[in-house]
């Protein structure tokens, strides 16, 4: 018997002995349980009420787009040139480090994303959280569905729209602000001489938008 | 410039003092660095994705595989619940082994008023049903079973303070907290418990153990 475990190893036992016991405890098909525990944590906790902000990612022809939802609508739409691990840190600070990746609160706009891409679908039919943008930005952001579907603005016109004509870079500030590309569609507006101007999901993203929507 | 760990500790119910025989940081995720990870606070998603195992274990310890997945729900929907006024600092993984530790235990008692067997506890190990689907049976997958009934065998606070230092991997100031009593308590809760296991079960527990 040794009476001075500690001076076997750091924690008084081999580490064979620790990652045998650690073994023990564990069983080959963990991350399943694991996987299916989470799920059924994602729907308890939006049961309770305490799932603040839900999240999923979907796969379109701009690349995987990351959607979070608070209770009270879709608040965010990520590229992935956005970093998704850091927008998520963002919103957990923002607005609440409740949040896992719930699906169930996304599938309408997933739904209708899905519609959109197959030429389907030219408006978004979901409850929308601008709560992320503010003041002048937000204005813009909620004016820029007036912009129909295949039609394109200049950021004048859309100062303009927004009853600031001298606002134009505030309105690029705005679109390059969107917390929803896509669903707000900043996409539609372009440099006056028709030149795409940027986008937050890249040039190529805003083309093949604006593709799509010409086809 | 690095910061790291440069914020100073405020009085908290529990925070990141590791005794040197922690040193786990292999489940630290790449892409945040630690500089930051220390300022802000993590999505809820990301502390289920790192600790969930764990808590998976340490309610195993206490309950073995049939009642631990109920508890460890209600960890989590507890944990998150709280999860906003928890201090920014604070040692997560000893706050949600507390918490399991607490959901552990109030399932065990309810067990217990409603007598259970005695075959349940001290009788053969029974596999999880999943274990019966995969195909890696054999002495190891054995041996891993016996020991996890093993484990579960000991007396509570033995069988707690070795899940929560060997699996768990939490100091034994911690365990005190969690258990309640001193820490030397605790870390002979876990010695007594260890030396029991190599009573009980000496294959697994002796190798490589000069004694």
């Amino acid at each position: 018997m040794n009476d001075n475990p500690r001076r076997r190893s750091q924690h008084g036992l081999t580490t064979e002995a620790t990652a045998v016991l650690g073994a023990a405890l564990s069983t080959p098909s963990d991350s399943d349980i694991l996987a299916r525990l989470h799920d059924r944590l994602a729907l308890q906790s939006e049961t309770q009420g305490i799932l603040d902000v839900a999240y999923a990612t979907v796969d379109t022809p701009v690349g995987p787009l990351l959607l979070a939802a608070t209770t009270k609508g879709l608040v965010r739409v990520a590229y992935a040139s956005e970093d998704h691990d850091k927008v998520l840190q963002d919103l957990a600070q923002k607005l609440s480090p409740r949040l896992l990746r719930a699906p169930n609160r996304l599938d309408r706009v997933a739904r209708e994303l899905e519609e959109f891409f197959a030429g389907q679908r030219r408006a978004f039919d979901v409850d929308l959280d601008l709560s992320l943008s503010r003041g002048f930005r937000q204005l813009v952001q909620r004016r820029l569905p007036e912009i129909g579907y295949g039609q394109t603005r200049s950021y004048r016109e859309v100062a303009e729209l927004v009853g600031n004509p001298n606002a134009v870079r505030a309105v690029g500030t705005a679109c390059a602000t969107n917390p929803l590309p896509v669903v707000i569609p900043c996409h539609r507006v372009l440099r006056a001489d028709g030149t795409l101007g940027g986008y937050i999901g890249g040039a190529e993203a805003k083309a093949a938008l604006l593709r799509l929507e010409a086809a | 410039m690095v910061h790291l760990m440069g914020r100073p500790a405020t009085p908290a119910p529990v925070h990141g003092n590791h005794d040197v025989g922690r040193g786990r940081h292999r489940r630290a995720p790449a892409r945040i660095p630690a500089t930051e990870r220390s300022e802000v606070k993590q999505p809820f998603e990301k502390v289920v994705e790192e600790h969930g195992h764990t808590v998976l274990r340490v309610v195993r310890a206490v309950l073995g595989p049939y009642d631990a997945d109920d508890a460890w729900s209600e960890t989590f929907i507890s944990a998150m619940g709280a999860y906003p006024d928890l201090p920014h600092e604070a040692n997560v993984e000893a706050w949600l082994v507390t918490i399991a530790h607490r959901k552990a235990i109030d399932v065990l008692r309810a067990a217990k008023r409603r007598a259970m067997p005695v075959d349940e506890i001290s009788g053969p190990p029974h596999a999880p049903h999943s274990v019966a689907v995969d195909g890696s049976s054999g002495p190891e997958l054995l041996d891993t079973l016996e020991l996890w009934a093993a484990v579960r065998t000991l007396p509570d606070k033995q069988s707690q303070a070795v899940a929560y230092h060997y699996v768990a991997g939490l100091p034994y100031v911690e365990i005190a907290r969690i258990l309640g009593g001193t820490t030397e308590a605790a870390r002979r809760a876990a010695a007594d418990g260890i030396k029991n296991l190599r009573k009980i079960y000496p294959g697994g527990m002796t190798e490589g153990a000069p004694s």
